[in-house]
């Protein structure tokens, strides 16, 4: 039987209207064979664990550009674990500090991807990470 | 409605500016294609456009072929970044039908050299550095350090709850108060922000939007404190809210009330803010979010073209207000391209403004302009890069004829900008206009065939969408139905599909990639922000007078359910320090909360 194919939400938290990256994260990885939900913008880490949970997915990438990633990462995590969904891997990318990305991965990101990254390595880096949830 | 051209009042060219060339024009009749309603003013002969033709024709035969043979073209074409094609040389022979009347002399119509006649020689672009972050206090020092380093102009910008309407108290502000911007959440805010300021020395640009109604009100009602009356303020609030829809997405209600407010702004100011630009039109961000540049000429100035609409339906004059809407321009990498694109523009508002509007002040046709190198071209890694790239823009946006001018600094990939990077950017600019040479002459690259053909394709190519637009019922029309949003979505994923198949290079990215890290300074904005802005604003709460606060939001409310100007009743609001979302809240309530939907 052939794998199911992978199922990944695109996330847009905070405020700032940059969707710009989402947005071609969201078809690369759908351009790739993944199955891609983007929840659009201004998402609250509510919306964002709910969507996750009711679309049933393998993990959830978001893409912050306002500085508020330090808040916004852990809550979504938090709010994963409350809902006995903490297998939901959580990335991520944006405008975000080198120095910051070992606190939040310490926190459970399981990876950031900082600007200049190429589509096909986020690709490549999540075939290798992401299994298909059982 | 197509463009309808009438003839000019008088063609005042005295004599052609290209007396080193070879021939020089003389007014003759329309030769074929002319445009209608005046004589075509040919830069060239006829006789001479047939003689380069042919010579060129023989100069590929003979010397581009032998030298292809034996050094082939490093690619089969060569385009612009917008995708224009570029000759390996422009003559004469492709200008056969350039006609001087679409250039016209520096501030003379269609204005494609410039909006003054002796620009920068009489005085200098305004060096316009954009600030705001953390608190009211942190932003208030950073605008007196520019000051003090001679940037001539102050430019706010908001943090992310304030352009969408929420206090800094409000649930959907987690972590944000402060770090895009800096936080305003009542009139005690913006007093604080403009403190030892005297603002009827300086001009303010303030970039918000879909709350711009606010935050204008609170700069009015912190001048009035100070002694000065709105009369006499000047500045320019972006207040561009179609943008926000195609391309920037900070909004609280669906566009179409969104617009009414931003009509009612421009009345109102036309009636009592004479030194006041209402809107800036803005292409920038339109371009960050992927559009190419000319994508960012069309949907800009359809936008332009909306906004000027919806106000004479309104029934205003177009000469009473025209002279006070100004454009806000990205300036990307491709350097000809980006001059192209400010000519362009100029020249295409002009026409639209006089043929289409009917417009009669010239100040009316002048498109002025404000340009800020591109954000989305910085990179992270070697990130000193970025100097330089910045250098090359600005560069660009002033022989392209900006008024005013923004200049990025090298650490904005990872965060606000430092003093110590700031300076630099600002440096930048005092280093093109006092030193490189390029402020003594106007429109150095007038007559340049390859800036002049560039100049055309962008018009012909703008007119199109345009005319596009214009079929589909105009720009509000286009932006409900996500036509911008998706072409611009379109050009974003084929330029990062050609940085990854490595056509187009990125130095530092793709290309000359180093493994050495260069060490940056990062602005890190504290949480204690977002506590100190909550508790001022919870005191502000306790000393304001709630009975006058609900009084005042109420006449908000009617007025908004009403057609009666929104200003006076905003502004009456402010005063009495009713918040930013309060006053949000109410057009939430009466015209709902826009949402987009997921499309990608």
């Amino acid at each position: 039987m052939p794998e199911r194919k992978l199922r990944i939400l695109v996330a847009k938290p905070g405020l700032d209207g940059h969707d710009r990256g989402a947005k071609i994260i969201a078809r690369a990885l759908r351009d790739a064979g993944m199955e891609v939900i983007y929840t659009g913008l201004h998402q609250t880490p509510e919306m964002i664990v709910n969507a996750a949970v009711q679309e049933d997915v393998d993990a959830i990438g978001l893409s912050i550009m306002s500085g508020a990633h330090m808040t916004l990462f852990p809550a979504v995590i938090d709010l994963l674990k409350e809902q006995k969904a903490g297998d939901i891997e959580v990335f991520g990318g944006g405008i975000i500090p080198d120095d910051d990305i070992p606190r939040l991965k310490q926190l459970g990101v399981s990876e950031i991807f900082t600007p200049g990254s190429s589509t096909q390595d986020i690709v490549q880096w999540i075939r290798q990470h992401i299994q298909p949830r059982a | 409605m197509p463009p309808v051209r009438r003839s000019p009042k008088k063609l005042r060219l005295v004599k052609s500016p290209r007396t080193a060339r070879p021939t020089r024009a003389k007014a003759r009749k329309p030769a074929p294609g002319a445009k209608k309603g005046r004589p075509a003013l040919r830069t060239y002969d006829a006789a001479t456009v047939r003689q380069l033709a042919s010579a060129k024709r023989a100069w590929e035969r003979a010397e581009v072929a032998r030298s292809i043979a034996s050094a082939p073209s490093r690619r089969t074409e060569f385009m612009t970044d917008s995708g224009i094609p570029v000759p390996t040389v422009v003559t004469p022979a492709e200008r056969a039908g350039e006609d001087l009347g679409d250039l016209g002399l520096p501030g003379q119509f269609p204005y494609t050299r410039g909006v003054q006649p002796t620009m920068y020689r009489s005085r200098l672009w305004t060096m316009r550095m954009f600030a705001g972050f953390g608190s009211p206090d942190d932003t208030n020092q950073r605008f007196k350090y520019l000051m003090a380093h001679g940037t001539t102009g102050l430019s706010t910008a908001f943090d992310m709850p304030a352009l969408m309407g929420y206090d800094a108290d409000h649930p959907m502000s987690r972590g944000e108060v402060g770090k895009e911007g800096v936080a305003i959440s009542t009139l005690r805010d913006l007093e604080i922000l403009f403190d030892g300021i005297p603002l009827d020395q300086v001009t303010t640009s303030m970039t918000i939007n879909a709350s711009a109604i606010v935050a204008l009100c609170m700069y009015i009602a912190v001048a009035e404190k100070q002694g000065v009356p709105m009369e006499k303020l000047g500045g320019t609030i972006q207040n561009d809210m179609l943008k926000e829809y195609i391309a920037q997405k900070e909004w609280i209600v669906p566009p179409r009330p969104a617009v009414r407010i931003v009509v009612d702004m421009i009345d109102f100011c036309s009636r009592h803010m004479p030194r006041w630009h209402p809107v800036s039109i803005s292409g920038y961000h339109i371009r960050e979010a992927g559009a190419t540049a000319v994508q960012e000429l069309a949907f800009t100035l359809a936008d332009g073209i909306g906004y000027v609409e919806e106000c004479v339906k309104r029934g205003m004059a177009v000469d009473d207000f025209a002279a006070r809407l100004s454009f806000f321009w990205d300036v990307h990498n491709d350097f000809f391209e980006e001059i192209a694109k400010f000519r362009a523009a100029r020249r295409i508002w002009a026409r639209v403004m006089r043929d289409r509007f009917g417009a009669r002040d010239p100040r009316s046709w002048q498109l002025r302009t404000h340009a800020q190198t591109a954000g989305v071209s910085l990179t992270a890694q070697q990130p000193y890069n970025n100097v330089v790239r910045t250098a090359l823009q600005a560069l660009a946006a002033v022989l392209g004829g900006t008024q005013s001018l923004h200049t990025n600094s090298l650490d904005e990939t990872y965060a606000l900008p430092t003093e110590e990077s700031v300076t630099l950017a600002l440096r930048t600019q005092q280093l093109i206009a006092h030193e490189s040479g390029v402020d003594r002459v106007v429109d150095p690259l007038g007559g340049s065939y390859y800036v002049e053909y560039l100049t055309d394709e962008m018009e012909k190519r703008a007119l199109e969408y345009l005319r596009r637009i214009d079929e589909m019922g105009g720009i509000i029309r286009a932006v409900e139905e996500a036509y911008p949003q998706k072409e611009i979505g379109e050009s974003a994923y084929r330029y990062q599909r050609e940085v990854e198949q490595g056509e187009r290079l990125i130095v530092g990215v793709n290309a000359f990639q180093s493994e050495r890290q260069e060490p940056v300074q990062i602005l890190k904005i504290d949480e204690q922000v977002a506590e100190g802005q909550i508790a001022r604003l919870k005191q502000v709460k306790a000393e304001r007078s709630s009975a006058a606060v609900a009084a005042a939001l109420a006449r908000v409310e009617a007025a908004c359910r009403g057609t009666d100007n929104l200003m006076p009743p905003v502004l009456e609001a402010v005063k009495a320090y009713a918040t930013l979302g309060e006053i949000s809240d109410v057009f939430r309530k009466v015209w709902g909360q826009y949402r987009e939907g997921g499309i990608f």
